[in-house]
Order: C-alpha cells, then sequence, then structure tokens
C-alpha cells in the first residue's frame, strides 16, 4: 500500500518542457485570446448599437430644426394704411399689432401672389411669424418686404423627401420658390396641433422645473436616511427590515409610483393635476430608493478609522458625521443620485398616471401650473396622426438627450471637485 | 453568565485564580486615572476580568501581553471608545481625577478630548497638514482668533517633533507623508487639543525601526506633560518607553509594576514565560 508520504516522495519532477505541459500552456493561451476577443466583440456590439441609435436620431432629428419656407412679399404702407414705425415700438407694441390684422394682411397677400387657394400652401399660424417680425423689427412696416413663411406641413414633409403624391405635386408646381430655413418655432414654442408650429420649450422647461423639484426633495431626505441608517440606527430586525423595503422599492416599476402619487398626491392631498409640483414629487418617490442605496454603500465604504480619529480626539457624532463621512462619501452619494435622475428625467409611465399627457399650449409659470415633460411631449407626438410629427419627435429626442448630457457633465464635474485623495 | 466566566477561568488558565497584584503604592507622583474591578463584555464573552491599575501622571504606563489578552480592550475602556461597539459591555469602576468616567453625567465627548488617543494604524484625515491639527481645537472652541489656532499648530507639531519637517508645507495633504510622519502628525492632533492622558494603542506596529525609534523618543519627551498609556507587542519597547508595566493574559491583569521589576524579577511564573519568550 502507498501511504501518503511514499507517493510524496516517488513524486516525479514536472516537466516543464514535455509536450502535455506545452499543450496545456497553448491551451491557456488560447482561452486567453478567445475571451479578449469576446469581451471586444461585445465592446464592438454595443458601440455600434450607440452609434446606430445616434446616426438614426440626429439624421431624423435633424429636419425637425428645419423648415421649409416660400417668400410672400407683403405691401405694409398700402394694407396697414400707412401705420407708423413708432406705434410698434415700447409698452403699447403688442396691443397695436394686435389691432392691425396680420392674419388678413398676410392672407390677402398670399393669394395675391399664390392666387385664391394660395392660403392652403402655407402653415395656418404663418401670420404669427410676421406678427413677431414686425415686433422684433419695426421698421419694416415703412415699405415693401418680402418675408418667408413656413409652408403647411404636408408640403414641408414632401420637400423633405417623404411626403405623399399630391403634396409631391404641389412641390413640384413651387420648384425653384421653396426653401429651407432654421425653424425657430421648435425651441421657442410649445405644443401645437399643427406641427409647423409645435415647439420644445413647454416640455422642458416642465422637465426643467419638474426635475428640480425631485432634486430638491429626493437628494435631502435619501442622503439623510443613508446617513441615519448607517451611522444612528441600531442594527436590528426592524432596520434590516427597512432596508429590505428600500432595495425593493428601488427594483418596483415606475407606473406603481404613478398610481401612488395619484392616489396620494392628488386625491388624498388634493393638489392640482398635471402639476410639475405633482410629477417632482412622484419621481421623488421613484429616486429616492436609489439614493439612499447608493448612499449607504459610500456611507459604509468610508473607512472606519476616519471615525474612531474624530471620535477619538472628541468630535460629537454629528461632527464625524457631518464634518468626515460625508464629504467623504459625497463622490459616491452624487453617482447614485445621476443615475437616479437621469432615470427620474426618462420617465413617461408614472406621469401618465397623474395627468401629465395633457395638450399644454404655453409654457408652465410655476410649479403648479399644469405642465408636461420631454418624454411624455416625445410620447404624445409619436402618436400623432399627422406625418409631421415624426421629424420633430426625434427631434424632441435630441433635445432629451442633450438635456440628459448636460446634467450628467453638470454631476461629473461636482463628483470630481469633491473627490479627496486619499 | 457567570458559569460561563468561572467556567472560562477554572479550565483554561490556573493563573486567574490567583489574586491579582495590589495597585501601585504611593510615591509616583500624582494619580490620573484609576480603574477597578474592570469587566469588559462583548455579547456574552467576556474579553476582560476584574482589572484594576492607577495610571499615574509621571510614569508612561506600558500593557503588554500575547495577541488577544484584552489590552487594546482595556485601554479603548479608558476614554469610551468601546461605546461605539454597540455589544460591548463595561463595569466596574473607571476614574479620570476622582471622577466616574462611566456616570451619566459624564460628558463622552470631553471626556475623549481631556484622554486623547493615538491609534495602531496612522489614521490622518484626507485634509492639510494643519486642518488636521487644528480641527480638535475647532470643534472645541480652543482658539479664539486665526493667531491662537496657528500658535496651537505650531506648538503642537513642535511637541510632536514634527515641525521641523513640515512647517513649510503646513497646507500639503497629511496623508500624503510617510508613515512615522503620519504617526506623529497624530500625535499632534491629539495634543493639540490639550488632553491630560494620551492613550497610545500600539502606536509603532505599523512603522518602521526609525520612524519607531522617532516615536519612543517624542514618548520620552512627553512623559510628565501628560499621562501616556501604551498598548505594545513589543516588549523591547515596553521596557525602553515605560516606567510601569502591566502584563495581561486571556482577559486578566497577571503582574502590574516597576517596568524594571517586571523584567528582571517578575512575581508571577505566566510572566517569566512571556517575558523569556516561552510563549506569546
Amino acid at each position: 500500500m502507498n501511504s501518503t508520504a511514499a507517493f510524496v516522495e516517488e513524486r516525479n519532477p514536472t516537466d516543464w518542457q514535455g509536450d502535455a505541459m506545452q499543450k496545456r500552456i497553448r491551451k491557456r493561451y488560447a482561452s486567453e485570446r478567445r475571451f479578449k476577443a469576446l469581451g471586444l466583440g461585445a465592446i464592438i456590439l454595443s458601440a455600434s448599437f450607440l452609434a446606430f441609435l445616434l446616426i438614426v436620431m440626429v439624421g431624423n432629428g435633424f429636419r425637425g430644426f428645419t423648415q421649409t419656407e416660400l417668400p410672400v412679399e407683403i405691401d405694409f404702407p398700402a394694407m396697414t394704411g400707412g401705420a407708423s414705425a413708432s406705434q410698434f415700438e415700447g409698452a403699447n407694441a403688442v396691443a397695436n399689432v394686435r389691432t392691425l390684422g396680420v392674419r388678413d394682411i398676410v392672407n390677402t397677400s398670399v393669394q395675391i401672389q399664390y392666387g385664391e387657394q394660395g392660403t392652403e400652401l402655407f402653415s395656418a399660424g404663418s401670420w404669427q411669424t410676421v406678427q413677431s417680425e414686425i415686433l422684433d423689427n419695426p421698421d419694416i412696416v415703412t415699405s415693401k418686404a418680402t418675408l418667408y413663411l413656413p409652408v403647411e406641413s404636408e408640403i414641408d414633409v414632401a420637400y423633405k423627401g417623404d411626403g405623399s403624391a399630391s403634396a409631391e405635386e404641389k412641390v413640384a408646381e413651387l420648384e425653384g420658390k421653396l426653401s429651407t430655413g432654421f425653424n425657430s418655432n421648435f425651441l421657442f414654442n410649445s405644443d401645437a396641433t399643427d406641427p409647423m408650429q409645435v415647439g420644445i420649450w413647454g416640455a422642458l422647461k416642465g422637465s426643467l422645473i419638474t426635475m428640480f423639484i425631485t432634486l430638491l426633495i429626493a437628494f435631502p431626505v435619501g442622503v439623510l436616511s443613508a446617513l441615519y441608517l448607517e451611522e444612528y440606527a441600531p442594527k436590528n430586525r426592524f432596520t434590516d427590515l427597512i432596508e429590505v423595503s428600500i432595495n425593493n422599492l428601488a427594483a418596483v416599476p415606475s407606473i406603481i409610483f404613478g398610481l401612488l402619487g395619484l392616489a396620494v398626491f392628488l386625491n388624498l392631498f388634493g393638489l392640482p393635476r398635471s402639476a410639475a409640483l405633482v410629477g417632482g414629487l412622484t419621481l421623488a418617490l421613484m429616486t429616492m430608493p436609489v439614493i439612499v442605496i447608493s448612499g449607504r454603500n459610500a456611507v459604509k465604504a468610508v473607512p472606519p478609522s476616519i471615525r474612531e480619529a474624530a471620535l477619538g480626539i472628541g468630535a460629537s457624532q454629528m461632527q464625524v458625521v457631518f464634518h468626515h463621512v460625508l464629504p467623504l462619501a459625497l463622490p459616491g452619494i452624487l453617482t447614485g443620485t445621476i443615475i437616479g435622475m437621469a432615470r427620474a428625467l426618462g420617465e413617461t409611465a408614472p406621469l401618465l398616471m397623474i395627468g401629465m399627457r395633457a395638450f399644454i399650449a404655453t409654457p408652465p409659470g410655476g410649479i403648479v401650473e399644469p405642465a408636461t415633460v420631454l418624454p411624455v411631449q416625445i410620447f404624445l407626438w409619436s402618436d400623432e396622426v399627422n406625418r409631421g410629427f415624426v421629424e420633430k419627435t426625434s427631434a424632441a429626442i435630441i433635445v432629451l438627450l442633450l438635456f440628459l448630457l448636460t446634467m450628467n457633465a453638470l454631476a461629473i464635474y461636482l463628483r470630481n471637485r469633491f473627490e479627496t485623495r486619499w | 453568565m457567570t458559569e460561563l466566566i468561572d467556567n472560562a477561568s477554572s479550565s483554561e488558565s490556573p493563573i486567574m485564580t490567583e489574586t491579582a497584584p495590589p495597585a501601585i503604592s504611593a510615591g509616583d507622583g500624582p494619580l490620573k486615572m484609576t480603574t477597578r474591578n474592570v469587566d469588559v463584555f462583548y455579547g456574552e464573552k467576556q474579553a476582560i476580568n476584574g482589572v484594576s491599575i492607577d495610571v499615574t501622571m509621571d510614569n508612561v504606563t506600558a500593557f503588554i501581553g500575547p495577541s488577544g489578552c484584552g489590552k487594546s480592550t482595556f485601554l479603548r475602556c479608558l476614554n469610551r471608545m468601546n461605546d461605539t461597539i454597540p455589544i460591548a459591555k463595561v463595569s466596574g469602576e473607571i476614574t479620570l481625577e476622582g471622577e466616574d468616567i462611566y456616570a451619566p453625567s459624564m460628558d463622552v465627548v470631553q471626556l475623549r478630548a481631556r484622554v486623547g488617543m493615538v491609534f495602531q494604524k496612522p489614521n490622518p484625515f484626507p485634509k492639510s497638514i494643519y486642518d488636521n491639527i487644528a480641527y480638535g481645537p475647532r470643534i472645541h472652541g480652543l482658539a479664539s482668533t486665526k493667531d491662537e489656532l496657528d500658535n496651537i499648530v505650531e506648538t503642537s507639531l513642535q511637541r510632536a517633533g514634527l515641525w521641523g519637517e513640515v512647517s513649510d508645507r503646513l497646507q500639503d495633504s497629511g496623508t500624503a507623508l510617510s508613515g512615522g510622519q503620519q504617526q506623529r502628525l497624530c500625535i499632534a492632533r491629539a495634543i493639540a487639543v490639550d488632553p491630560e492622558v494620551i492613550l497610545m494603542d500600539e502606536p509603532c506596529s505599523a512603522l518602521d525601526p526609525i520612524a519607531t525609534a522617532k516615536i519612543e523618543e517624542l514618548i520620552h519627551e512627553l512623559r510628565g506633560k501628560y499621562a501616556i498609556v501604551i498598548v505594545t507587542h513589543n516588549m523591547q519597547q515596553a521596557a525602553r518607553v515605560s516606567q510601569r508595566t502591566a502584563f495581561f493574559h486571556l482577559g486578566t491583569l497577571v503582574e502590574y509594576g516597576v517596568t524594571s521589576d517586571i523584567f528582571t524579577n517578575p512575581t508571577q511564573e505566566k510572566t517569566r514565560d512571556y517575558i523569556t519568550g516561552r510563549y506569546g
């Protein structure tokens, strides 16, 4: 019988140069190469998805920032009966321009140039372009002027190369007169029924206000909860239960938070429907668990030796937390906050439940006024029948992504500023 | 629970049944801290068993003993650092200047200012050298003007023997210093709040011999200004820096006396075995 000791004595010297060993080494290198290739493949795949998304979005969305225009010559002195430029300056400018009847002036001028049916070529709101032109530059009313006005949506789409047969015909008729200009409406208007008149500003402002409220509530409450749970709360069954609940809350589908917001903020507290305040509160509920979890992890990662050092020279618990633990945990907390806020910014479902899907034609003036947010606006436009909304939807997505990037860049900048080198 | 302790003491070590040595006799300078029959429990487990020690002003007191003998646990009782461990229970009497430090009327924050602590691993704050020192005086309101604070920082660093090395870069991060400098920075930080007692928990265990020598020299210089209690693994260090030595074994105080006596003529067999390197 071989005893263990005997076996050890009989062990052959390892043959590092032998065929079997060389084969094993080759196999190990091969598997290493395979792993590297797989990793690289995964990176390439995800990068190409991202590139595809960006190219499609930017390609489609870019057209949302332009509009097709037709020139209209307006004989202001004749049409207005000799209005002077000074009328449209100063305090009464808006009132005076309203009494001028710009819509009739534009319609008449259009009919003179493009015939009886000419007004059908133009966007119903194109006279507003003229009105704002007069307010911007009152001298225009003293002479004949040629203005470029947005055409009707079907023609706009056809001119951009994607329209119906009848619209294509009209484009062919107007060949040479049509041109492309920058669509300033899109940046400064709010929702409208005419795709030539819609804008993103209302939704953008709604998103800004909503995010501000979300941050204002979720950040302090989340950070204080994390600090209390880590630094003060005793570790027992009850705090374990709280921890499990918070982890579960972070995984709850967002629409359920919407229902909660509907039941609590609207029905119980009677807060106004569609308001940014309610949207912000609802999203804060959703964001808080994410901040609490990341905050607790960041607080946990602060070395205990720092706490001991501070306690050892007579710092109180609160001084330990606010002078040492929180500053060191802040970068980690901010990372969690970025993730939570980015998710909140892109959230649609809970906001639909609290009525933020309303048609909002004027930007919200405050936290309790009806508002909508970017993702909801995108959702609403994507549902529209009119083909003119397709490019507006893509353009809105670009604005949303830019908003997101700006927010993240700001947060990363702040995080790096607070980062302490050890 | 008492049953448990009795079992432990009777089965594990017969020496525990021997009577603890009497406290140091008079003539050692004013008493700073006294402990009487201190027991510490971590949950069910007893870590310290009836320890009585007097800490005097003019002597450096060293706690020696094998790993896990409870010397660090006992040290942390002296400024109530064990309060941060929820399962730790301390009983018995510990006084500072005659005041019971576990009495409800004792303010633990002030106690820790009066009984400063230096830890095993240098743990400067990730702030500038200046802010490391100034933090304690700031939170306790010890300086009313910037000049006063500057003065405290300078004298603390001088006492810790670090001023010459860092005077021209007080705004550099404290964590950028070498290990030995960091530990002296921690000592300076403890000195800055003007404590009465300084507890040192194996302050040199993470340092090289040269840095260790500097810390030992520093302890010599600080003797008499502060009552110093040092926990050490290194018996030569205890012999070099201390005038009083307490030998701990399995949570009990085996022997406490004048350092030279402990090292040359210990009264307890356990102590002799440990000092001569038979175990530990």
